[in-house]
């Protein structure tokens, strides 16, 4: 039997997407229970939604002040405390747990395991490495607790209509005073959340310009798309470093990827692997891209964007 | 005297196709360019960059790995780093292992900073600078695009999901670094003759007293990817749409 500990991602009273997917990838792991911890200043309507997830036995609630941001230095010794008694402690393989599972991890004396693509057992996982060139198949002991991050792309949202009980619980923990939050800035959008999108749309340097990206957006908004970028639109200032899809950003796995004067360099590549349906389009017929993509179209951008949005908007009407 | 210390890790070229081996027991990495994890050249560039601002006066670069990994290290000299120190290690080197290692040079050597990668580009496992400030218990600031110093503080602004987030937190610190903090110098040939004559030393986990970790988990098996494969080309935007509707995404 697992006991299952998933920390909760959350961001202006909100649950992410992101603790849905963890709660599937509990799932895999067998006969055992799925607790769901909040911390936060005010956790009650992100304990809320947490709870209504499908699966979930409770949810812990851990409010502070000090837990009004999500500073790894700050959550890590609430979260080791927090950890006893599970058998395992998972978050998301996002920035938030990125950041904060492996000094958990450290404060438990345990090392930790990353991306978990797949549970083979309990205590056997894979993992991609090199990029998702390769596979890593990883064991860990049995008689210690497992502390894992989870790859998004690799779950499904776990489906709400769950009733889950709330806990309000406390745990003995000095926190550090050494960490200050002192902004974040994020571009406001009424498109959906990239990470989570189930049709994205994304641009390479052959837009250009950050003007040019104004095609791809209403694109996008025709398709009720998320927009992405390549690491060179992004490096070239056209559009902001939170849109980057790549290796080295973020690894998404839509159910239709549309990618537009993008070349199809390994690091793209490994980010968009998992799409359902990749469509290409580049004037270079011989982009790598091609090599991957479902549909593939040799064309001007500047000529292409728009008919397929004019198209895209008489279906829809 | 204020030291910076970094992280210099051996790893398969970023340019290089990794293959996985068909026994399945790891990588092909026979007759493979190796190099500085590039996450890691950042890490040294901005530590050179704060030594050259007057922020700091020494730059000690630190690899953990084989002893082929003094190559990385004496490019980590012709770089600017003032000495190099290899904690030799044959086989797998855990992130809490490499963490166990920096924690236990930061109190000999009581640095200003630890700068490391965000992840190596071999077992993308992202963990080493997190597991370090865990165990020397100070701040963290993970994914670093901007880093400014200002007194006994550091200011510094992280790449997050949701786009920038900026902390202040106290020094000593550990800084992870991300792609934007800045584009590393290119090694000149008389840097190279220099750095034959800078320190390079040896040590080994023992000599240092640090113990592995045990527990960590522990590669079983490596596996090829399944790979994509091309799909069909269509010749006009309404042939795409046409496609696309086919396979039921619009």
């Amino acid at each position: 039997m697992t006991q299952i500990l998933i920390v909760a991602e959350h961001s202006d009273g909100r649950l992410n997407p992101s603790t849905a997917k963890c709660v599937s990838c509990a799932q895999t792991f067998g006969a055992g229970t799925v607790d769901i911890a909040v911390l936060a200043a005010d956790a009650a309507p992100v304990a809320a939604e947490a709870a209504a997830l499908q699966g979930v036995r409770r949810v812990l609630t851990l409010e502070r002040a000090e837990n009004a941001e999500p500073l790894a230095a700050v959550y890590a010794p609430q979260l080791a405390a927090l950890a006893r008694g599970y058998s395992h402690l998972i978050g998301p393989s996002t920035t938030f747990g990125k950041d904060l599972m492996p000094r958990v991890a450290a404060l438990l004396g345990v090392g930790q395991i990353s991306d978990i693509m797949a549970v083979e057992s309990p205590h056997r996982f894979l993992r991609p490495v090199y990029a998702g060139n390769a596979l890593m198949t990883v064991e860990v002991p049995a008689d210690q607790i497992v502390v894992a991050t989870v790859r998004m792309a690799s779950f499904q949202p776990a489906a709400g209509g769950g009733a889950g009980g709330i806990e309000a619980v406390s745990v003995e923990a000095t926190l550090p005073t050494h960490t200050r939050f002192l902004s974040r800035t994020q571009a406001k959008s009424d498109r959906p959340d990239l990470q989570t999108a189930r049709r994205v749309v994304s641009g390479g340097r052959a837009l250009a310009s950050a003007e040019n990206f104004k095609l791809l957006y209403a694109l996008a908004d025709a398709l009720g798309a998320a927009v992405g970028a390549s690491r060179a639109a992004v490096d070239a200032g056209y559009v902001p470093n939170e849109m980057q899809v790549g290796q080295t950003g973020k690894i998404i796995a839509p159910e239709l990827y549309l990618a537009l004067g993008i070349s199809g360099a390994i690091q793209h590549l490994t980010g968009i692997k998992d799409a359902r349906t990749i469509v290409a389009v580049n004037k270079d017929g011989e982009a790598p891209i091609f090599e991957v993509a479902d549909i593939g179209l040799v064309g001007d951008l500047f000529q292409v964007v728009p008919e397929l949005e004019r198209l895209l908007r008489a279906e829809r009407s | 005297m204020s030291t910076i210390l970094v992280g210099i890790k051996r790893v398969i070229d970023y340019s290089v196709r990794v293959r996985v081996k068909p026994d399945g027991s790891g990588v092909v990495t026979d007759g493979v360019k190796m190099s500085i994890n590039p996450f890691d050249e950042i890490a040294l560039e901005e530590a050179l960059r704060l030594k050259e601002r007057g922020a700091a006066t020494e730059v000690m670069a630190v690899g953990i790995g084989p002893a082929d990994a003094q190559q990385q290290l004496r490019s980590a000299l012709a770089m600017g780093a003032d000495r190099a120190l290899l904690v030799q290690v044959d086989g797998p080197v855990a992130p809490l292992t490499a963490a166990r290692v920096f924690a236990q040079l930061a109190r000999q050597h009581q640095p200003l900073l630890v700068i490391l990668g965000k992840q190596a580009i071999d077992d993308d496992n992202g963990q080493t600078g997190q597991m370090l400030a865990a165990l020397w218990d100070r701040p963290q600031a993970t994914f670093a695009s901007k880093l400014e110093l200002d007194g006994n503080r550091a200011r510094v602004t992280r790449e997050v999901d949701a786009g920038l987030e900026t902390l202040s937190i106290d020094l000593p610190a550990v800084i992870t670094t991300d792609l934007r903090l800045n584009e590393p110098r290119y090694i000149k040939l008389p840097d190279i003759m220099k750095a034959k004559k800078k320190p390079l030393d040896t040590t080994t986990l023992a000599a240092l007293g640090v113990e592995p970790a045990a527990g960590s988990p522990r590669a079983v098996k490596f596996t090829a990817p399944p790979s994509r494969s091309r799909g069909i080309m269509v010749k006009s935007v309404e042939e795409l749409v046409g496609a696309m509707k086919q396979r039921g995404v619009i």
